[in-house]
């Protein structure tokens, strides 16, 4: 049984795409951390073996040799619906999707789709998960143990590369993390900061939780809903104070609106949740120490 | 990407059989004049992808050709919300004895497809929704391929239209099919107006074009309107790089925009302007070096932080094109860095090399120095 969007070591993988440049690379990555990565797919080269992987056409051909919890995918924009329904298809439990840029009504079909048959769709536009010392799926430093170490804290970001920074700071200050969860940049997502926050309050390894936002969009203001009902704490960062309003930051996400979506609003909704929100990502941790002063703080 | 009301209506509601009202599109204020002789009394548009454009005299009511000629001259001279109008959209004054709002969009909370509807159209959605709950009618799609007049009908119980429900059903099931084969992020008709023969004439069409699908939708993303860009914006458009100019001399080169976001904070945070938004997250990482020398292209720039925590990009490609940036332009500014993740080593000891000085470790302090520098 899987815990996604919590990442476990046992869960079975599948790689969409896994013979192409960064399919390739970032395969290489995720079984040098463990990953229980059990197949790839691509369309034109079944049969092949790819970095020692049994390669099929699709993810029916592989669910009919093999058992499989996850499907990552490393597919171009266009590709992403099809390799989505075909994978929910053939009975996913989880979907990963890192691509960036998928029209916004594929992205609608893959969640109506998956709604139906009972799948869990992190992304699109994930940088992946990582669990520390046991396994990650994605396109981050998920390996890298100066960065990502074994710990009690569950961080949730919307971007890779702030989220890993969080990490560091988390690991270098004795912080270990239980479970990162990236759940992307796009402006709907298969899995929102709220649900990634109930999955991780519900997780027994996980005593503290990292929210790292964005302006743009409710998201955070529907986490703060939750997180005012929480006994774990919960620290937060919002990107885009100073972010010029009616501008897309990069993220298709990040973009202030007629006043919805502001770092205020969020800022004002997480604090009356009871949520710590700190200025600099450098200040997480301590933060954080300061609301586990009761807990014994972990150790590297 | 915002669709022009004009575009909105002729190539998108009137193909689908949503009537609107036989307008034309005029660059100057001669063809409004001619145009407004034909119609008699008529509106006068500015035609910007922009809301709240009545509020800012962007909508003129015009009873003779010399009114509309007058009308047009004057939204043609000036700038709405940062928009300048490349044309006014003259259409005949219809007599109408109702309004309706009606709207497909998509709720990310329930990520589902959204319709909904509002016997008080005329006004904005927010201000609706302010008036009082009860006026607007709202029903999430489920499953795609499920709504259609029916549903609709079903929708609008209650709202008070009994009397037209059929012809609404109607219109709310072509604006969702609509929705679906022109890869809409929004398609909102506001007012949709009700005439004494009780038919329905869209009078104003906001239409939002999903980026990511302009490839297949080639004719409505020709007809969509960019944001309107600087000489560097659009240079970097070029490129493939998003920049946004602002108003700082502390120029910012980081990677990812959660990353980039959070440094032009820390900029402001430590009493500083950052001078540019500008991220090379993704597939960008490999261009650093056009990326950097967009940045120092700007004259105001006092000092420069370049922020790399490598995932997807590594940071000893991005580092090599802030080398070759630098070696080329030969900037006379102080740079700081912080480098860490994806190829940290290569990327630290390049830096060391070439600038002979060590990255900070926390990337507050090397934003800290910038700031410090500029000032």
């Amino acid at each position: 049984m899987t815990a996604f969007p919590i990442l476990r070591r046992s869960d079975r993988v599948l790689i969409q795409g896994v013979t192409g440049a960064q399919g390739t690379f970032w395969t290489g990555r995720m079984l040098e951390a463990g990953t229980n990565v059990v197949a790839g797919t691509n369309p034109k080269r079944a049969g092949v073996t790819h970095l020692g992987l049994p390669v099929f056409a699709s993810a029916s051909a592989a669910f009919a040799r093999m058992e499989v919890d996850i499907a990552v995918m490393f597919v171009p924009p266009p590709a992403v619906k099809d390799a989505a329904l075909d994978a929910i298809e053939a009975g996913i439990r989880g979907l990963v999707v890192l691509t960036e840029h998928v029209p916004v009504h594929d992205m609608l079909a893959v969640f109506s789709y998956a709604r139906a048959s009972g799948a869990r769709v992190v992304g699109a536009n994930t940088a992946g998960l990582v669990t520390p010392g046991e396994a990650f799926v994605g396109i981050m430093p998920g390996h890298n143990a100066n960065i990502f170490r074994p710990g009690r804290i569950g961080v949730i970001s919307r971007s890779g590369s702030l989220g890993t920074l969080v990490c560091l700071n988390l690991t270098r200050a004795g912080l270990g993390q239980s479970s990162f969860i990236g759940i992307g940049g796009d402006a709907i997502l298969g899995t929102t900061a709220e649900e990634a926050l109930q999955a991780l309050d519900r997780d027994s390894r996980t005593d503290a939780i990292v929210l790292v936002g964005e302006i743009g969009g409710a998201m955070e203001e529907d986490a703060a809903r939750y997180a005012a009902s929480m006994a774990k704490p919960v620290a937060a960062f919002i990107a885009g104070r100073v972010a010029p309003p009616g501008r897309r930051m990069g993220h298709a996400g990040a973009i202030v609106e007629a006043g919805a979506g502001s770092y205020a609003g969020k800022r004002a909704a997480l604090e009356r949740a009871g949520v710590t929100v700190v200025d600099t990502p450098h200040a997480i941790p301590a933060a954080l120490a300061r609301r586990l002063s009761p807990l014994v703080p972990e150790r590297a | 990407m915002n669709v022009l009301e004009y575009h909105a209506k002729t190539e998108i509601l009137a193909p689908a059989g949503i009537p609107v009202p036989a307008g034309a599109w005029c660059e100057n204020p001669d063809t409004a004049a001619n145009v407004a002789r034909c119609l008699g009394q008529c509106v006068v548009k500015a035609q910007i992808p922009a809301g709240k454009r009545g509020r800012m005299g962007g909508v003129r009511m015009a009873g003779s050709p010399d009114e509309a000629r007058a009308a047009a001259e004057d939204i043609l001279s000036r700038t709405f919300a940062g928009h300048r109008p490349v044309a006014v959209l003259v259409e005949p004054r219809l007599p109408l004895i109702g309004e309706f709002y009606c709207a497909v969009l998509q709720s990310p909370r329930d990520r589902s497809p959204l319709v909904m509807f509002s016997p008080a159209g005329g006004m904005d959605i927010e201000e609706i929704a302010a008036a009082g709950s009860g006026t607007i009618a709202r029903h999430l799609i489920r499953d795609l391929d499920r709504f259609d007049a029916t549903a609709a009908a079903a929708m609008l119980e209650g709202m008070g239209v009994d009397h037209v429900k059929p012809a609404l059903a109607d219109v709310l099931a072509r604006l969702y099919r609509l929705w679906r084969q022109t890869d809409a992020e929004l398609i909102e008709i506001n007012p949709l107006a009700e005439l004494a023969d009780h038919s329905f004439v869209a009078l104003d069409c906001k239409f939002i074009l999903d980026d990511a699908a302009s490839f297949r939708q080639p004719t409505l993303a020709a007809c969509a309107v960019a944001d309107p860009l600087t000489g560097i914006e659009r240079h970097a458009a070029a490129l493939g790089l998003k920049y946004i100019a602002l108003d700082g001399n502390v120029g910012v080169l980081a990677n990812g925009a959660g990353l980039t976001m959070t440094t032009m904070d820390m900029v402001s945070h430590f009493g500083g302007r950052p001078a540019n938004f500008l991220e090379i997250g993704g597939d960008a990482y490999v261009k650093a070096e056009p990326a950097l020398a967009l940045v120092l292209g700007n004259p105001n720039l006092r000092s420069l932080v370049v922020n790399f925590c490598g995932a997807f990009a590594r940071t000893d490609v991005m580092a090599r094109g802030v080398v070759e940036a630098w070696r080329r332009l030969k900037p006379a500014i102080p740079v700081f860095f912080s480098v860490h993740g994806t190829g940290e080593d290569e990327a630290v000891s390049l830096i060391r090399s070439e600038f002979g000085k060590e990255p900070f470790d926390l990337m507050e302090d090397a934003v800290r120095a910038a700031v410090e520098a500029a000032s």
